[in-house]
């Protein structure tokens, strides 16, 4: 059995093939290290939406916690223009916690579904970014170069950004397969009832899944407020799918207990190759959400397919479908 | 989605049937949509109009349509997030319809045909590849308004026929609108569908246990396969009559429906893993969520400060009465 890693590696590396018969520049490493750091926010993002998926929640909050943050950092950044960056980053950081552990909390102390409790905060965070700026917008101007400057400073030809994703792919990875907390994830999805029995709270690992989603959106915020110098309302609009999308496509079974931090990486990389490659191709941009869709579909029917052959699901798919 | 160890407790005698309606979901919303209406008749003079009345209907009877299949869909165990984009692409098909001068009739039954088309595009993955619906329709979301996108771009179809503006613009006698009348009668027939038939009981049964509704001699693929069908007609239905409400098709028609369709359902008292709820709460509370959007924007709160006030409420009234069970059991 071939690993969905290495399917989605092989599709990876055909995708830049194709793309570098129309245009050679595209595989140069300087522009992939550009691309990569393009799809940094949504490859951090995938990660901890592939916690929460792997214990069989779902996070649509993220973006708008990502957008909330990014704004509250932007405006503190505009009245407090001394703060130093590192400040920023643990309060970027704290906060998406917070806003994390709210749908942790509903989801944990009162057994609220996952997907109602982030639909509402959804909104509830979007709905606060206006209340909070009045609708306006805070553009460069208002913001310090030492906040802007931060995620485009480039060491050894890789922006911060790029590198801060390297370090939470790295982290992730080793936290999910080497620490106690970190197989309690792939537990709690796979079966809730026997990780109860291994002494795992099932409520509090999603709660803390929740909580890593939301500190690791909240990261992001700031990041994408600085990266782009501007911040308002509808930042990063719709992107909890594009989130999901990368999580589906990399072999996150929704179902919980199947996944990898490969597959997410991979995931969310397949999207940015083709979000970066549709201009360079003379691809008109409104291709991109229907070839998104379609991607979701094959991966989702792909995902299907090859648990099915290993066995394995059987069990679960007997449990999930009750 | 979630994960609860513990059962259902089954109490040994049952409340009798007039303690239980009272003490219902439905009629603790209608209080609710009976104060939010006093509340709203107080906090504007204009809010009694009847005319300011019908106009506020065109709030909700879209989303109120969609949500009436939702409901079903919901109860049966699934759930579809595309309908929105299913909207925005019947519209675009409309427009491709108008665009190649067809008239009225024909424009309708491309908009109905496009639901249709996609709902059943929807039961097949989810049916027969045995695909989970809540990832299949996060995929024919970007699917559907995608295509919208790539037909429309920047652009916009206008001009539809004047006879095509009766459904989103007419009214069938006084204050009454087309489309509340639509949505009422449609509210009756699935009241009866889900209530009083077979296949009402069908969904249900689905939606609690697929296994033993299987053996019971429920075919619950069929009966999932209908429901996607259904609401993918619904929601080509809410596409006539917002196109024809706005005049115009834009790729962005309709964008986060979706959301209050599903507020809505909830809102009404169905579960959201199934197996429970009923079209009287659906309806109920598509009259809340109406009511609530159109006192609002007499106040002039802006749209998305509303939205906080319906994530609030998605929220709190899921949350509230668990958290009073659990200060009971506490008490005791």
């Amino acid at each position: 059995m071939i690993s969905r890693e290495s399917i989605l590696s092989a599709a990876i590396i055909a995708l830049l093939a194709l793309i570098a018969t129309r245009f050679a520049g595209f595989v140069a490493p300087g522009n992939l290290a550009a691309v990569f750091t393009d799809t940094a926010p949504l490859i951090i993002l995938a990660l901890g939406q592939m916690v929460v998926i792997l214990t069989r929640c779902i996070d649509l909050s993220v973006a708008a916690n990502l957008a909330l943050t990014g704004m509250v950092c932007a405006m503190l950044n505009t009245a407090m223009p001394g703060l130093p960056v590192a400040l920023t980053l643990a309060l970027a950081i704290g906060m998406g916690a917070g806003l994390g552990a709210i749908n942790g909390l509903l989801v944990w102390k009162l057994a609220i579904p996952s997907i109602v409790v982030t639909l509402g905060t959804m909104t509830i965070f979007r709905g606060s970014i206006f209340l909070l700026s009045g609708g306006e917008w805070v553009n460069a101007f208002e913001m310090s170069a030492s906040f802007t400057g931060f995620p485009r400073t480039v060491i050894l030809g890789l922006p911060v950004l790029g590198w801060i994703a390297i370090v939470i792919i790295a982290g992730l990875a080793l936290m999910l397969s080497r620490s106690t907390q970190g197989r309690a994830f792939f537990a709690v999805g796979g079966n809730p009832h026997a990780a109860v029995y291994a002494g795992i709270d099932v409520g509090r690992t999603q709660f803390l899944a929740f909580t890593l989603s939301g500190a690791l959106a909240g990261l992001t915020g700031y990041l994408w407020v600085a990266r782009y110098a501007v911040a308002y309302t509808d930042i990063a609009g719709g992107f909890e799918l594009d989130v999901v999308a990368a999580c589906v496509i990399g072999g996150i079974s929704i179902a919980g207990g199947i996944g990898s931090v490969g597959g997410a990486v991979l995931g969310a990389l397949f999207l940015g190759v083709i979000k970066n490659a549709l201009p360079v191709v003379g691809i008109s941009p409104f291709w991109q959400m229907a070839i998104s869709g379609a991607a979701i579909i094959v991966a989702v029917a792909a995902n299907s397919r090859a648990g099915r052959s290993k066995g394995r699901i059987i069990l679960k798919q007997a449990e999930v479908r009750q | 989605m979630t994960a609860s160890p513990t059962g259902r407790i089954v109490p040994d005698r049952l409340a009798s049937p007039t303690s239980r309606a009272l003490k219902s979901w439905e009629s603790l919303l209608a209080l609710v949509a009976i104060a939010i209406f006093i509340a709203n008749s107080f906090a504007s003079p204009y809010f009694l109009d009847p005319w300011n009345l019908s106009d506020a209907t065109f709030n909700f009877t879209e989303k109120a349509m969609i949500a009436l299949a939702m409901a079903l869909l919901i109860i049966s165990g699934e759930i579809d997030l595309s309908v929105a984009s299913i909207v925005a692409l019947a519209s675009t098909a409309m427009g491709l319809m108008m665009q190649a001068g067809f008239g009225t009739p024909a424009i309708v039954l491309t908009g109905l045909g496009t639901g249709l088309i996609c709902g059943a595009f929807n039961g097949l993955l989810v049916t027969r590849l045995g695909l989970p619906s809540i990832v299949v329709t996060i995929g024919t979301m970007s699917l559907f308004r995608g295509i919208s996108y790539i037909v429309l771009g920047d652009t916009a179809f206008t001009g539809y026929p004047a006879s095509f503006g009766w459904f989103g613009q007419g009214y069938v006698v006084w204050v009454i609108t087309v489309e509340l009348a639509i949505f009422a009668l449609l509210a009756v027939i699935y009241g009866i569908v889900l209530h009083k038939t077979n296949f009402g009981r069908g969904v249900y049964a689905a939606g609690n246990n697929p296994t033993a509704a299987m053996f019971s001699g429920v075919r619950v693929g069929r009966v999932k396969f209908i429901l996607f069908l259904l609401t993918g007609l619904m929601s080509g239905l809410a596409s006539v009559c917002l196109t024809s409400r706005l005049g115009s098709t834009r790729p962005s028609i309709g964008a986060g429906m979706e959301l209050e369709v599903v507020t809505v359902v909830v809102l009404g008292g169905v579960s959201i893993l199934g197996g429970s709820g009923s079209i009287p709460g659906v309806v109920i509370a598509a009259l809340v969520m109406g009511l609530v959007t159109f006192g609002l924007g007499l106040l002039n709160v802006p749209g998305i400060v509303m939205s906080i006030v319906i994530g609030v409420l998605l929220i709190g009234v899921i949350a509230l009465p668990r958290i009073w069970q659990k200060a009971r059991a506490w008490k005791k």
